[in-house]
C-alpha cells in the first residue's frame, strides 16, 4: 500500500502548523520524520490518523482520494499510530486496552469475551516477541512496556502503516535497542513505518528515507546513506548546530548540596532511596546516571521537598532543608526541572506567561500585596520566550497547546532565569530538538560557571556524559559509583547501571579532590 | 521496582518498622482524630446513655422471637470500651486493625443508642431494618444514575432535580392515567432533562456543575409552581394511590431475613436487580468497557474509533431514566406529590456515589447506611426520646457529612470526570 499526503495545510489560532506539506509513505520501508519542536510533525500525523482535519489538501491511498472523518476511518484504512503521549487507560488491563473498540464478545448482550481477548493478545505478543502479560494493569507497568502495549494495539488492528511519534524519548538505552528490533520485524512483515525522533543518530540508523519539516513546511528529503548527523541537524534547524557541549574544566568550590544518608520508602514500606550520600559543589555539574526506576525520581523528590525522607539529612549550604516544603526549597535558590512536564512542570490550561511566573508570582516584585503585577509578568515572559526561542503564537496561548519540546523550553526558561544556588534538572532535554538541546545545555553550563551547583538526572547516558564533571550511578536505590567524568568510560558506567559492578566505598573527598 | 526482599522475618520486622516510621503527617493526624472521636463517643455514652431510665429494652425480630438488652450496664460497657479504644488509638495506634475496630465500635455504639432510646419498651429490629432498606431504595436508584453519568465522565449534580421531576411527573400523569404509565412518563421526562444536561455540557462546554445546579433550581421552581397552581386546585390530578408491598412467596417466610428483604414494594426488588445488572454491565460487557474508557481517558477511546460524545449522550440519558424511575418512588410511597418531596435525597445519592466509590455494590452499601440512619431517626421520633425532631431530620445529612469526610478522600474518581472532550 502507498499512502500519500498532498498539499496538506493546517492552521491553529495564530500558527500554521502544516503549510502545503507533501509526504509519501510506502509499505516495507521506514521513513524518519524529523524537525524542530513545533515544526508540525505530530499535527501532520494526527491528520493522517483522522484525529485532526486538514484545512486544505488531500490524502490518497494507493492513488485514490480518501477522507478520514474519525480515527476509526483511518484504522479501517490500515493506519495505526503510537502517540507521543500514550493513549492508555491506566486502570485497565493490557488486554482491555488492546481490544477497546474492537472487543470480542459472546451472546446478545455484548458480554466481553475476556478469555478470547487475552488469548489473542498473548498470541500477537508472542509473534512479535513483545512479552506482554494480557492481565497486567497498565498503571503498574513501566513506560517501556506501556509502549509495547501501544504497539500491540496497532498490530491487533492489522495496521499496514504504523506511525511512531517520538517513541524513544521515554525509553532506556536497553529498551531502545529492543524497540529497534521490533521496528525491524514490523518492516520485515511488510509494514510501512513512520518514525518521528529528535535523536538524529537513531533516524540515520533505522530509516530508509528521512523527511525534514521546518516551521510547517517540507524542506527536504535525505538519504541516510549520504548525510551525517551534522548535515541533518543543519537541514533541520537551518543553521549549523554544535552537537557537543562546549565547556571549560570545572572549578569546584564549597559544597552547596550535602546529602547525608537519606532513606525513603513508598507507602507499602519498600525502599526507594537507600541511604544515599553525596555532595554537589559550587561550580560543578554532577550527573546522575541509571536505568529508569532505580530511585532517581524519588531522590529528586526528596531533594525538592516533594517527598519526606525517614532518615538522613539534606543541607543547602549551611541550611537544613531535610523537611523543608517545596516552596522553602525553591526560595532557598533551588531550580527544579521536573522529569514529567505534563504532570509536574506546567499547568496546561494556563497561558505561557502565567506558567513563566508560576513559581515566583509571590515575590520578585510580580505582586504587591494581593495584586498581581501582570504587565511586569508579561514583559518578563515575553523576554524569556524570545531568549529561549519558545515557538508559540503568543505568550497568552495555553501552554498545553504548545508542542512537546516547546513546553519543555517554557519550564527550563522559568527555572534557570533566577539567581540560583542549585539547579536540579531531571531529563532536561527529553523531547527537545537538537537546536534547543544545544541552547539548554549551554544554559546549564552557564549556571555552573556562574557558581551554581548543578545536579543533572538523565536516563540518557550520552547527556550525562556530555554535561557532567562528576557522575553518580544509581542502582536499586543505592549509589553504586561516584566517579570523575574525565576518568570514566561510557562502557564502565553501563556496567554500573546494570548492577554488574560496584565501586568500593570511597569518601566524597577522595572522589572530588 | 521492588528493592527490599521481604523473605526473612527480620526483614519483615524492619519493613514493618519503616512503615510505622514512614506514616505521613496526614495519616498521623487522621489516627489521632479517630482517637478523639472515640473519646467523644465514650463521653456521649457516659453523659447520656448511662443516665437513661434504666429499663430493659426488648428488640423484636419478627414473629415471636426477641432479645432483651439491659440499658445501663450496656451503656457502661460501651463507654469503657470506647474510652479504652480511644486511649490505645492515640497512644500507639491500632495499625492494621483500625478499620475493623472502628466498624465494631460503631456497631456497639449504635446498639447502645438503640437500647437507650427504647429503654423499657419494645423496638422492632426487623421493622427498622425493613424501613432502612425501603429508605435506601431511592438513594440506590439516584446513585446508579450518578454512576452511569460519572463513569462516562459527566458530573451529574442534577440528580436531585431529576428525582423531583420524576416524582412530579409520575404523580401528574399517574393520576390522569394510572401509576404504571405515570412511572414510564417520569422516566421519559427525567431522561429528556438529563439529555439537556449532556447537550449543554458536551455541545457548549458549559461547566457541568453549574448546569446541574441550574437544572435542580429549574425543576424545584417549576414543580413548586405547578404544584400550587395546578395540583392544589385540581386534587384529582394529584392522587395516584400507592403501590403495595409484594411478599415474595416462600422467601418472605424465612425468619428475620424474610420480613426485612422480601416484604417490600417492587422498587426494592428493582433497585437490587439494577445494582446487579449495572455491575455486570459495567465490568463484564463491551458497553461497560467503553463507558469506563470514556470516563477515564476519552482520548484513548477516541483514537481507537470509539465515539466518545455519543457514548456520553446515551449514558447520561439512560441515567436520567433511572433517576426518573427513582423519583416515582415517592409518588408510589405516599400516593401523591408534595412540594420539594425529595427533600435533598438526590444530594445524599451523590454522596452515596462517592462513598460507594463509583461502584453499584459500594453504592448499595453506602445507601443502606443512610437508609438506616433515616429509619432510625423516624423510629426515635415515634419513641419520643426527647431528641428534638429537627435534629432527627438532620441526622441523615449529618451522617453523610461524617462519612464523606472520613472515607470520601481515598475514593477513585474517573480521571476525566467533568472535563469536556474536544474533537477537532
Ligand atoms: N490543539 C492545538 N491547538 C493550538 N495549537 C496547536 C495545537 N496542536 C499543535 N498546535 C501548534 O501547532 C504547531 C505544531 O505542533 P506539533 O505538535 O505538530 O509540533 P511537533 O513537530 O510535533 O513538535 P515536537 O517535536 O515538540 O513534538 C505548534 O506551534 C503548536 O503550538
Ligand atoms: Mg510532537
Amino acid at each position: 500500500m502507498e499512502l500519500e499526503l498532498r498539499g496538506i495545510t493546517k492552521r491553529f489560532p495564530g500558527v500554521i502548523a502544516n503549510d502545503d506539506v507533501n509526504l509519501t509513505i510506502k509499505t516495507g520501508e521506514v521513513l524518519a520524520l524529523v524537525g524542530e519542536n513545533g515544526a508540525g510533525k505530530s499535527t501532520l500525523m494526527n491528520i493522517m490518523y483522522g484525529l485532526y482535519h486538514a484545512d486544505e489538501g488531500q490524502i490518497f491511498v494507493d492513488g485514490n482520494p480518501v477522507t478520514f472523518e474519525t480515527s476509526g476511518d483511518a484504522i479501517a484504512a490500515g493506519i495505526g499510530m503510537v502517540h507521543q503521549h500514550f493513549m492508555l487507560v491506566p486502570v485497565f488491563t493490557v488486554a482491555e486496552n488492546v481490544v477497546l473498540g474492537v472487543e470480542p464478545t459472546t451472546g446478545l448482550l455484548g458480554k466481553l469475551d475476556t478469555a478470547e481477548a487475552n488469548a489473542q493478545v498473548r498470541d500477537i505478543s508472542g509473534q512479535y516477541g513483545l512479552h506482554l502479560d494480557p492481565e497486567a494493569l497498565i498503571e503498574s507497568l513501566p513506560v517501556g512496556i506501556q509502549q509495547r502495549v501501544e504497539i500491540l494495539k496497532v498490530l491487533f488492528r492489522d495496521a499496514e502503516i504504523v506511525v511512531f511519534d517520538e517513541p524513544t524519548a521515554v525509553l532506556t538505552p536497553q529498551e531502545i535497542e529492543e524497540f529497534f528490533n521490533i521496528v525491524e520485524s514490523l518492516k520485515a512483515s511488510g509494514r510501512g513505518i513512520v518514525f518521528i525522533t529528535h535523536k538524529l543518530t537513531e533516524a540515520l540508523k533505522v530509516a530508509d528515507r528521512i523527511s525534514v519539516l521546518r516551521r510547517g513546511k517540507t524542506v527536504g528529503e535525505a538519504d541516510p546513506a549520504e548525510i551525517d548527523e551534522i548535515g541533518l541537524a543543519e537541514l533541520m534547524v537551518g543553521r549549523p548546530v554544535q552537537l557537543v557541549v562546549d565547556k571549560a574544566p570545572s572549578q569546584p568550590g564549597e559544597p552547596i548540596l550535602s546529602v547525608d544518608q537519606i532513606h525513603a520508602v513508598d507507602s507499602s514500606g519498600r525502599t526507594l532511596v537507600d541511604h544515599v550520600s553525596f555532595d554537589v559543589h559550587a561550580g560543578e555539574i554532577v550527573g546522575v546516571a541509571g536505568v529508569q526506576g532505580n530511585g532517581q525520581t524519588e531522590l529528586v523528590e526528596a531533594l525538592t521537598g516533594l517527598r519526606d525522607v525517614i532518615t538522613g539529612s539534606i543541607h543547602l549550604g549551611s541550611e537544613d532543608i531535610t523537611h523543608a516544603t517545596p516552596r522553602d526549597v525553591h526560595r532557598a535558590g533551588v531550580a527544579h526541572i521536573p522529569e514529567d512536564r505534563q504532570r509536574a512542570g506546567l499547568v496546561g490550561d494556563f497561558s505561557v506567561a502565567e506558567n513563566m511566573v508560576l513559581t515566583r508570582y509571590h515575590d520578585d516584585g510580580f505582586s504587591t500585596g494581593i495584586k498581581m503585577d501582570w504587565p511586569k509578568a508579561r514583559a518578563v515572559a515575553a523576554d524569556l520566550v524570545e531568549q529561549y526561542d519558545v515557538r508559540t503564537p503568543s505568550i497568552q496561548t495555553a501552554a498545553g497547546n504548545l508542542s512537546g519540546g516547546n513546553q519543555q523550553k517554557v519550564i527550563v526558561a522559568r527555572e534557570l532565569s533566577r539567581d540560583l544556588e542549585l539547579v536540579i534538572a531531571s531529563q532536561p532535554t527529553r523531547g527537545v530538538d537538537v537546536g534547543s538541546i544545544e541552547y539548554i545545555h549551554s544554559q546549564v553550563v552557564k549556571a555552573r560557571d556562574e557558581g551554581a551547583a548543578v545536579l543533572v538526572v538523565s536516563t540518557e547516558l550520552d547527556e550525562v556524559m556530555a554535561l557532567s564533571d562528576r557522575v553518580i550511578v544509581m542502582f536499586r536505590g543505592r549509589i553504586v559509583a561516584n566517579l570523575r567524568r574525565d576518568e570514566t568510560e561510557h562502557n564502565d558506567i553501563g556496567l554500573y547501571m546494570a548492577g554488574a559492578k560496584e565501586q568500593p566505598v570511597k569518601t566524597d573527598a577522595e572522589t572530588t579532590s | 521496582m521492588s528493592v527490599t526482599d521481604s523473605t526473612t522475618p527480620g526483614t519483615d520486622a524492619y519493613v514493618g518498622m519503616l512503615e510505622s516510621m514512614s506514616r505521613t503527617p496526614e495519616q498521623k493526624r487522621r489516627a489521632r482524630n479517630l482517637g478523639i472521636g472515640y473519646f467523644v463517643a465514650a463521653g456521649i455514652a457516659l453523659a447520656i446513655f448511662v443516665r437513661g431510665d434504666g429499663g430493659t429494652s426488648t428488640f423484636t425480630l419478627g414473629g415471636d422471637s426477641s432479645i432483651g438488652l439491659p440499658g445501663i450496664p450496656l451503656a457502661w460497657l460501651c463507654a469503657i470500651v470506647l474510652a479504652a479504644l480511644g486511649g490505645v488509638q492515640i497512644s500507639r495506634g491500632t495499625a492494621k486493625l483500625q478499620s475493623a475496630l472502628l466498624a465494631a465500635a460503631t456497631i456497639l455504639f449504635i446498639v447502645t443508642l438503640m437500647a437507650w432510646a427504647a429503654a423499657g419498651r419494645q423496638f422492632s429490629l426487623t421493622g427498622t431494618l425493613h424501613d432502612a432498606l425501603k429508605a435506601a431504595t431511592p438513594l440506590v436508584l439516584g446513585a446508579i444514575a450518578g454512576i452511569l453519568c460519572e463513569r462516562s465522565g459527566i458530573i451529574n449534580i442534577a440528580i436531585e432535580g431529576l428525582l423531583l421531576a420524576g416524582a412530579f411527573t409520575s404523580a401528574l400523569v399517574g393520576s390522569a392515567t394510572n401509576i404504571w404509565i405515570g412511572i414510564l412518563a417520569a422516566m421519559a421526562v427525567s431522561a429528556v432533562l438529563a439529555w439537556v444536561l449532556a447537550w449543554l455540557a458536551i455541545r457548549f462546554h458549559v461547566d457541568q456543575v453549574i448546569v446541574g445546579f441550574a437544572i435542580n433550581f429549574f425543576v424545584l421552581g417549576l414543580t413548586s409552581f405547578l404544584d400550587s397552581r395546578v395540583l392544589t386546585k385540581n386534587p384529582q390530578l394529584n392522587g395516584t394511590g400507592t403501590i403495595a408491598e409484594w411478599e415474595v412467596p416462600g422467601l418472605s417466610s424465612i425468619p428475620i431475613v424474610g420480613p426485612i428483604l422480601f416484604e417490600q414494594t417492587f422498587y426494592v426488588y428493582a433497585a437490587l436487580a439494577l445494582v446487579a445488572i449495572t455491575t455486570w454491565m459495567l465490568f463484564k460487557t463491551k458497553w461497560g468497557l467503553r463507558t469506563r474508557a470514556v470516563g477515564e481517558h476519552p482520548k484513548a477511546a477516541g483514537t481507537l474509533g470509539v465515539n466518545v460524545l455519543r457514548r456520553r449522550y446515551i449514558n447520561v440519558t439512560i441515567a436520567g431514566a433511572v433517576a426518573g424511575f427513582g423519583g416515582s418512588w415517592w409518588t408510589a410511597d405516599v400516593g401523591r406529590f408534595n412540594e420539594n418531596i425529595t427533600n435533598g435525597r438526590g444530594f445524599i445519592a451523590l454522596a452515596v456515589v462517592l462513598v460507594g466509590r463509583h461502584h453499584p455494590v459500594g453504592a448499595l452499601m453506602a445507601a443502606l447506611v443512610f437508609g438506616f440512619t433515616d429509619a432510625l431517626a423516624l423510629k426515635f421520633a415515634i419513641l419520643n426520646t426527647g431528641i428534638p425532631s429537627e435534629f432527627l431530620e438532620l441526622a441523615p445529612f449529618f451522617v453523610t457529612l461524617l462519612v464523606v469526610a472520613s472515607v470520601g478522600r481515598g475514593a477513585h474518581v474517573p480521571a476525566a470526570l467533568g472535563k469536556p472532550y474536544e474533537e477537532d
